[in-house]
């Protein structure tokens, strides 16, 4: 992080937990005395989103710059022209969480020429508990589609692999061999392995990033 | 039971489907259900099945219509306004006494309504599902898992029964993820014999039709089909009691609002309100016996849905005023909060 900007993009198949994570990177980044934009560029997802965490983000002094109807009635994919601006202009940490798949990607490829501009960390977010990327074959061939769809290359990938409030330290620790084989066969090395901070020590001898869950229903 | 997997409401609604049996499928995209199609849209070339994107819901209802008629296993998907867009189809196809399996995913209304999570069509589901003297089996799923558990009983019910079936589902059941498990068993089809297969000169032909030109034949028909309801309401209904055995106050509410209010007793629980909730798991038919019963147990029931009160019908029908049955609810695509369902039920328990 020694460029005045620097751009994260997480991707992924619908419902790997790009939301959670873009949360915890921005209030991580943030920590770390760093001005942070969250851009919340997905227009497929009608509910749980990162526009959810509005309140969260100005408490923490987060910019949030989500779709104008984002969590209304309106039914609009509408990006919002403050994108560009951001994508121009601002200094420090800008975090982007694009809607799921290569229909979501879509979006993303509308800023790929500036994003290339900037220099950018693009991470693909795995879960091998998600049915249509069970296993490492069909979860990179929806990498190489979200690639195709915005122009971008991945430059990471993160194992968010979990089963919801089911989700213990054992659930993450069988993911394992699936992200390792992902890293083997696409080349994109692995980050990290995602863990509730609470079942961070039964994971310790692998490389992971310690997470607080923030997404899911109010009940 | 297998290996569990983090699934969306919306896409377990389709993979149970699948696993059921369905090979034909037939939609037309609408916020908060579209996952159930697009799902569909890439899974059904895998399988050899159909799937395909209407002009229209009209027309997507029509062809479950036909596709049911020559036998095989056909199912729609929509929310609010698509449904009511289907009604005429789904009054011929109970006409018809065809089998087939429609999915509502509850959002805001009426009118075009909103894209946010509602109940409000629980008239709708029970009461008129299109013109005409004809009952759906509905069934209000709670959970993920739970949607797959009931899908492929809604096949088979809707086989069994000769009439359609309804998964009456809401936005925040569509969209939320909970880990489900798959049943490992493989769906039973019921014989068809009544099926437009072809003849091939070896019986007369089958005819599949809802139009009677002499009244006293048309009647008879509907009369033999109620008694084919009594058998439903008999054999068929399904509820779940939750910390209801010794409740001195009752909720009754259905779908994800139960989830919502299972979270809200457990806290007058912990503040010491003896309250426990009963859930309706088919709205059709209702739980008469159940509720009628619960009614006469509690000094008070309180009805908590997200719409301005409509399952509250049939609660005081239930209970015949045997106690008081008060309201909460929220409407327009707004969730009750446990909080304020906590606040509903400390009121009723004053």
């Amino acid at each position: 992080m020694e460029k005045d900007r620097w751009i994260t993009i997480i991707t992924g198949h619908y419902g790997s937990g790009k939301t959670n994570l873009a949360v915890n990177l921005a209030l991580d980044a943030k920590k770390s005395g760093q001005p942070v934009t969250v851009i919340d560029l997905d227009i497929v997802n009608p509910y749980f989103r990162t526009a959810d965490f509005s309140k969260l983000f100005s408490q923490e002094g987060i910019e949030i710059i989500a779709p104008v109807y984002a969590n209304t009635n309106l039914d609009i994919p509408a990006l919002s022209g403050a994108v560009d601006g951001v994508l121009r202009q601002k200094k420090g940490v800008i975090i982007i969480d694009v809607g799921g798949d290569d229909a979501g990607a879509i979006a993303l490829g509308r800023y790929s020429e500036e994003i290339r501009d900037v220099g950018y960390e693009l991470i693909y977010v795995i879960n091998c508990y998600r049915y249509l990327t069970k296993n490492p074959e069909d979860a990179l061939t929806v990498m190489r589609e979200i690639e195709a769809a915005s122009g971008l290359r991945a430059t990471k990938l993160f194992n968010n692999s979990n089963l919801g409030k089911e989700t213990d330290g054992e659930t993450v620790l069988r993911s394992i061999p699936f992200a390792e084989e992902c890293e083997t066969v696409s080349g994109v090395p692995l980050w990290a392995t995602a863990v509730e901070s609470r079942y961070a020590d039964e994971l310790s001898s692998y490389s992971i990033y310690p997470v607080t869950i923030y997404v899911g229903p109010n009940f | 039971m297998g290996q569990k997997y983090l699934m969306k409401g919306n896409e377990a609604i389709a993979e149970a489907a699948i696993r059921a049996g369905c090979k034909h499928f037939f939609g037309y995209p609408i916020t908060p259900q579209t996952e159930v199609a697009a799902y569909m849209a890439k899974q059904m070339p895998k399988i050899g099945g159909t799937y395909l994107q209407a002009e229209s819901e009209v027309a997507a209802i029509n062809m479950v219509l036909g596709a049911a008629a020559a036998g095989v296993r056909a199912m729609t998907s929509s929310s609010s306004p698509g449904i009511s867009l289907k009604t005429e189809g789904i009054s011929y196809i109970a006409g018809s006494d065809l089998p087939c399996v429609i999915i509502n995913v509850m959002r805001g209304s009426p009118g075009l309504g909103g894209i946010q999570p509602s109940q409000a069509d629980y008239w709708q589901a029970t009461r008129a599902l299109g013109h005409g003297d004809f009952q759906v089996i509905v069934f209000a799923p709670s959970s993920v898992q739970e949607i797959v558990d009931l899908l492929g009983k809604a096949f088979d019910l809707a086989e069994k029964y000769r009439m359609p079936a309804m998964m009456l589902a809401d936005g925040m059941l569509g969209q939320m993820m909970e880990p489900v498990e798959f049943p490992e068993t493989e769906p039973k089809m019921a014989e068809k014999p009544w099926a437009v297969t072809g003849h091939n000169n070896e019986r007369p032909h089958n005819i599949i039709n809802s139009l009677y030109l002499t009244p006293s034949d048309l009647e008879e028909i509907v009369v033999n089909r109620f008694k084919r309801y009594d058998e439903v309401k008999k054999n068929e209904v399904m509820y779940e009691a939750y910390q209801a055995e010794d409740a001195e106050f009752g909720v009754v509410a259905y779908g994800a609002t139960a989830r919502v209010v299972k979270s809200a007793v457990n806290q007058a629980r912990e503040k010491g309100i003896k309250v426990g909730l009963l859930r309706p798991i088919t709205v059709w038919p209702f739980p008469e016996k159940e509720v009628a019963a619960f009614g006469n147990q509690v000094k008070k029931l309180l009805c908590v849905e997200m719409s301005m009160g409509q399952m509250i019908d049939d609660v005081k029908l239930a209970v015949n005023g045997s106690c008081p049955v008060e309201f909460y609810g929220r409407t327009g695509g707004v969730v009750p909060s446990p909080a304020e369902v906590l606040k509903a039920i400390e009121e009723m328990a004053k």
